[in-house]
């Protein structure tokens, strides 16, 4: 199966829970169960490739001039963490189905956990490491999710926001040394990357990639100092806690450290860093877990530990290291997957976690007993057991590293490590299990169902198979070491085998194990001990840490923006003068090159009223009603001026908009204030003008100059119109260019349009579902209100109107594309026939004759005009390529057919709706206001019998 | 005549300006309005000015005028309305629902706010 499948399965199938959700538990984990074994099948497929050592690819680009493209590489390392990633999900599916309480919705889980092994699968299967990046994220998000699920625990939700503020933090450092590294070898793609050791290497930003990608990978796999997340994690459903925090998410940061292996390692910084961090993680972990008595803080240390050790292992820079790490995150999955689910079902029997109050369940549960103690056993390093294996060789590697100059410090710090390790493990078994049956657990307890304890107990088959007879998983193991190593160093030759003969691992190993037992017969006296003593607590400095940052960006915050829109006005006012005079003072002005040309009289009227009214307009704002004829003035002029000037679209379409906005301003003027207080003081108004001039001085003084001198390159303009008509079939420029040359501009215009009406309407819905509709109904209008509502003239005027309007909208219409016209002005048109009829006739007369609501138009509108464009696909062309042609049917002359009138059809109806849904809403307001809903159109009607008198508006309903 | 122009897009531009920084909402919206007009005006100028030269092609024609910026404009003017609604409606609830139709924050007290 293709990779591309594999990765995109879990993606498209995190589709299925949510639908199934109704079908029932069984159906949604089963549809589940089956998109992850198609997925698992799918990378199975790709065994025999991978076995005979081939590179899988598969290959699209994406963004190619970013260097990023969707390539994926299958590889033996891949391969191991891809089969752990939808082998394990496998049996944790299984797990969830039945551990998932009756009221948890599934279908959410299920959902995330698909979205969450997708990501993951991405990652190991990523050759990209820009597309790495976004699946890393993706986990990021995706596991914030999962282990949040449980949204009414606090525990959960803090949780989650730790987890992702750590690793989301990690993964933002990692973009950055991502980028540097791809900066180095000039290609983003892993297979080129890992060619390039010496390259990266003798790089001077070697040092910087290392640490931004080393910081990436500590905090996703929880490493020192940034252990301290996944415990809190914990808070997450076992599933969860057993998937991501076991088996695979934590697992990701030493993927990265694996595949980036052949190229970043074996420097002394590497060493340093790596190894440093994976030894005190280790032994950090592991005394605190032994310490823990909540079963799952236990083990999420225990878990802490153990990726330190991988960690460390990986750090040493050794092939058999390296060998040794793949070993351990095979046999950590196994037997800490089985730990967490055992953990899971004394939880959901017992309906507790804490260790002090078990005991003595292994009369109670034998077979959890036999699942959790043979992990557990394979965890602390007895022999027969897998983990067992893996330790050794741990102790082995690092018996011979030499850290800081002490043949010491690596090996007493591994077998400290493995001491405390073993020392918990007993515990778990010792406490929870062994001793006598009490008869004070919160639930009495007994053996799960199979579907609980059969997952674990098949992780366990494998703890105790691979322990028996490693051989058969060493080829695999050496595979993925190969490809761990890629070449720059030699396999190593050792074997993985129970007896190597006395050498210095094993005195280790027993050294541990006794030791182990010694910590834990003395558990109490140390216990006190540890509680006495002072530690820091990682929560309170982390929440202490977040404080701080909140509290200083509010600072920031608050000062810069402090919620006076007048204040940031004034700044941008301000800077965009002052950065406007700078450009100005040392900027060099060319000749004019254009003679002014003489202005007439009739000109020089116009621009003085302009200014008349927009002084006026500022003068006397406080009027609003004046204001509103004022600025009506200032809209009639600037539409003359567009026809004197060569303009007639513009004008028709100015003269349109006035209309419609214009209509808008009253009917909110209907119930904002009429009038402006005077609240300013002198000096802020002088300095208000003070800006205002300094503004408009600086705009005339651009505008004159620019407008009395050509262009400095040639515009592109000669080119619209030498193509108008050759090209497009139209000889109106304008509508040519709107509907064709740059059709696809105008396409997000009336989306953007429809958009802006859709929000008019959904702010109108909130506000009437809200408060605001008991004011709205109780409100009193200010003014006296006009007798009679609906004058019969109007309404007569208008019906025999509408049919003229309607026409004159589809003349200008059909016109466009060869004179002043076109979807928008002829909308405008067609949308001022229809206000009329609201206005005259009200609103309830008018929407009760209205057969397709306005959100329809809109949509229809948008769809015409994409259709349209798509439509050009068919015959090969690109998005929005527009035909023409001409038709002679008789007895009519001869005229024009394009595709081009389709899509203006679109821009048509988007601009009708739009319109037409912002009055809408607005009328809708006033309508639950004070207004009567009238049952006649006219409030004097000849045609009734009983013509009511106008002087005393009529009181019925 | 390019003075003519130049200066009124300076006034509109000046009372759009001192309109905006005003303190209530419907002055903003009007100062919102007129900058619309500067800037609509604006961008067809720098097509430059031309008389009697329609942009519609015709065999008799001499010259044109710049076709572009109209087209822009065209569609400037129309969404510009749809952005007026949008910001009236805001305006208009905001009025509604608080019965006050200042602009700014109330900048006096912003540690109530953070309290809530």
């Amino acid at each position: 199966m293709s990779l591309f499948l594999v990765v995109a399965l879990p993606f498209l199938g995190a589709l299925l829970p949510g639908l199934m959700n109704t079908a029932g538990r069984a159906a949604c984990a089963g549809v589940t169960f089956a998109v992850s074994l198609a997925a698992f099948v799918g990378l199975l497929t790709n065994l025999p490739a991978v076995l005979a050592g081939e590179m899988v690819t598969a290959r699209i680009d994406w963004i190619p001039l970013l260097g990023l493209n969707v390539t994926l590489m299958l590889d033996g390392l891949g391969f191991f963490f891809a089969m752990l990633i939808l082998g394990i999900g496998l049996l944790i599916i299984t797990y969830a189905r039945f551990y998932l309480a009756r009221e948890d919705n599934m279908g959410e889980f299920f959902t995330y956990l698909l979205l969450f092994q997708g990501a993951m699968v991405g990652i190991v299967l990523s050759d990209n490491i820009l597309l790495l990046l976004v699946f890393w994220e993706l986990t990021s998000l995706s596991s914030f999710l999962l282990i949040g699920y449980w949204k009414h625990l606090p525990e959960g939700r803090q949780g989650a926001r730790m987890a992702l503020t750590v690793t989301g933090m990690g993964g933002l450092a990692m973009i950055g040394g991502m980028l540097i590294l791809g900066n180095i070898v000039g290609s983003y793609d892993l297979s080129v990357i890992l060619q390039n050791r010496e390259l990266i290497q003798g790089s001077p930003l070697y040092l910087p990639a290392l640490i931004l990608i080393l910081l990436g990978c500590f905090t996703k796999s929880a490493q020192f100092p940034f252990h301290f997340w996944l415990p809190h994690a914990m808070a997450a459903p076992t599933p969860v806690s057993a998937y991501l925090h076991s088996a695979t998410m934590v697992k990701a940061g030493i993927f990265l450290m694996a595949r980036m292996w052949p190229v970043l390692s074996g420097t002394p910084e590497w060493f340093v860093l790596v190894t440093g961090a994976g030894l005190i993680t280790m032994v950090l972990g592991a005394v605190i877990a032994l310490f823990k008595h909540d079963l799952k803080a236990l083990l999420a240390f225990s878990t802490v530990s153990h990726l330190g050790l991988i960690t460390m292992l990986l750090g040493t820079g050794t092939a058999f290291g390296a060998m040794a790490a793949v070993f351990h995150i095979m046999n950590h999955a196994t037997f800490k997957a089985a730990l967490f689910m055992s953990a899971g079902i004394i939880d959901h029997e017992t309906h507790t976690r804490d260790i002090r109050r078990l005991g003595g369940l292994r009369h109670l549960m034998p077979v959890t007993f036999g699942i959790a103690t043979l992990a557990a056993l394979s965890m602390a390093g007895i022999p027969l057991l897998n983990g067992f294996l893996s330790k050794e060789m741990m102790l082995e590697e690092a018996y011979h590293t030499v850290l800081l100059d002490s043949h010491w410090l690596v090996p007493g710090l591994a077998v400290l490590g493995s001491l405390f390790s073993a020392a918990y493990c007993f515990r778990l078994i010792g406490h929870v299990f062994l001793g006598p049956v009490r008869d004070d657990y919160p639930h009495k307890p007994h053996d799960p169902e199979p579907g609980l304890w059969l997952p674990p107990a098949f992780l366990v088959v494998l703890v105790v198979g691979i322990g028996i007879a490693p051989f058969l998983v060493e080829p695999f193991v050496k595979l993925v070491t190969a490809s761990v190593l890629g070449g720059t160093a030699e396999l190593p030759y050792q074997h993985i085998k129970i007896w190597h003969g006395l050498v210095p691992a094993l005195y280790m190993s027993i050294a541990a194990v006794v030791g182990g037992l010694i910590v834990v017969s003395a558990f109490n006296p140390l216990l006190r001990l540890w509680d006495a003593a002072p530690r820091p607590e990682a929560k309170r400095i982390f929440d202490a840490i977040i404080g701080g940052v909140v509290r200083l960006s509010e600072r920031v915050i608050h000062g810069v923006h402090n919620g006076s829109f007048t204040r940031y006005a004034a700044i941008m006012t301000v800077a965009v003068v002052a950065v406007g005079y700078h450009a100005w003072a040392t900027g060099t002005v060319g000749p004019a090159t254009r003679v002014p040309q003489v202005a007439s009289p009739v000109q020089i009227a116009g621009w003085a009223m302009l200014v008349a009214a927009t002084l006026g307009l500022v003068l006397l704002h406080r009027n609003r009603l004046l204001s509103l004829v004022l600025i009506g003035i200032v809209g009639l002029v600037v539409s003359v001026g567009f026809v004197f000037f060569s303009a007639p679209d513009l004008a028709m379409t100015q003269l349109t908009v006035e209309v419609v906005t214009i209509i808008l301003l009253l009917l909110a003027l209907n119930f904002l204030p009429n009038r402006t207080p005077i609240e300013s003081t002198v000096l802020r108004r002088t300095r208000d003008a003070v800006l205002a001039v300094a503004a408009g001085v600086a705009t005339m003084a651009l505008s004159y100059h620019y407008l009395l001198r050509d262009t400095i390159s040639p515009s592109i303009s000669e080119f619209h119109l030498a193509n108008s008509y050759k090209g497009g079939g139209g000889t109106n420029v304008v509508n040519v260019i709107l509907v064709d040359f740059r059709g696809f501009d105008t396409y997000g215009e009336i989306i953007v349009l429809g958009i802006a009406a859709l929000l008019i309407y959904a702010l109108t819905e909130a506000l009437l579902d809200g408060p605001v509709r008991a004011r709205l109904l109780n409100r009193k209008p200010t003014d006296p209100r006009a007798g009679d509502m609906h004058p019969m003239m109007m309404v007569v005027m208008t019906r025999v109107i509408m049919p003229v309007v309607m026409l004159v909208g589809f003349y200008i219409f059909l016109r466009g594309h060869n004179e002043p016209g076109g979807g928008f002005i002829a909308g405008l048109v067609v949308s001022i026939g229809f206000v009329m009829q609201y206005m005259a006739s009200g609103f309830a007369w008018t929407s009760a004759r209205l057969r397709y609501p306005y959100h329809g138009v809109i949509g229809a509108g948008v769809l015409t005009a994409g259709l349209t464009g798509i439509g050009s696909w068919f015959v090969g062309k690109p998005f929005l390529t527009s035909d023409y042609t001409y038709v002679r049917i008789p007895p009519f002359q001869e005229f024009e057919l394009a595709t081009a009138a389709l899509f203006d059809l679109g821009v048509f109806l988007a601009v009708v709706g739009a319109v037409m849904l912002s009055l809408e809403s607005f009328s809708r307001l006033a309508r639950r206001a004070h207004v009567p809903d009238v049952e006649h159109p006219m409030d004097i009607d000849p045609s009734r019998d009983d013509p009511p008198d106008p002087l005393q508006p009529r009181t019925e309903a | 005549m390019e003075f003519l122009v130049a200066s009124a897009i300076g006034v509109l531009t000046a009372g759009g300006i001192y309109l905006v920084l005003r303190l209530r909402t419907f002055p903003v919206i009007m100062g919102v309005s007129l900058l619309t007009y500067a800037v609509n005006v604006f961008l067809f100028a720098s097509g430059r000015l031309t008389v009697g030269a329609p942009p519609i092609l015709s065999d008799g024609a001499v010259a044109y005028t710049d076709p572009l910026p109209q087209a822009l404009v065209l569609t400037a003017i129309v969404i510009s309305f749809g952005m007026t609604a949008v910001v009236v409606m805001i305006a208009l609830g905001a009025y509604l629902g608080g019965d006050d139709d200042h602009v700014d924050d109330d900048t006096k007290a912003p540690a109530a706010e953070d309290a809530s």
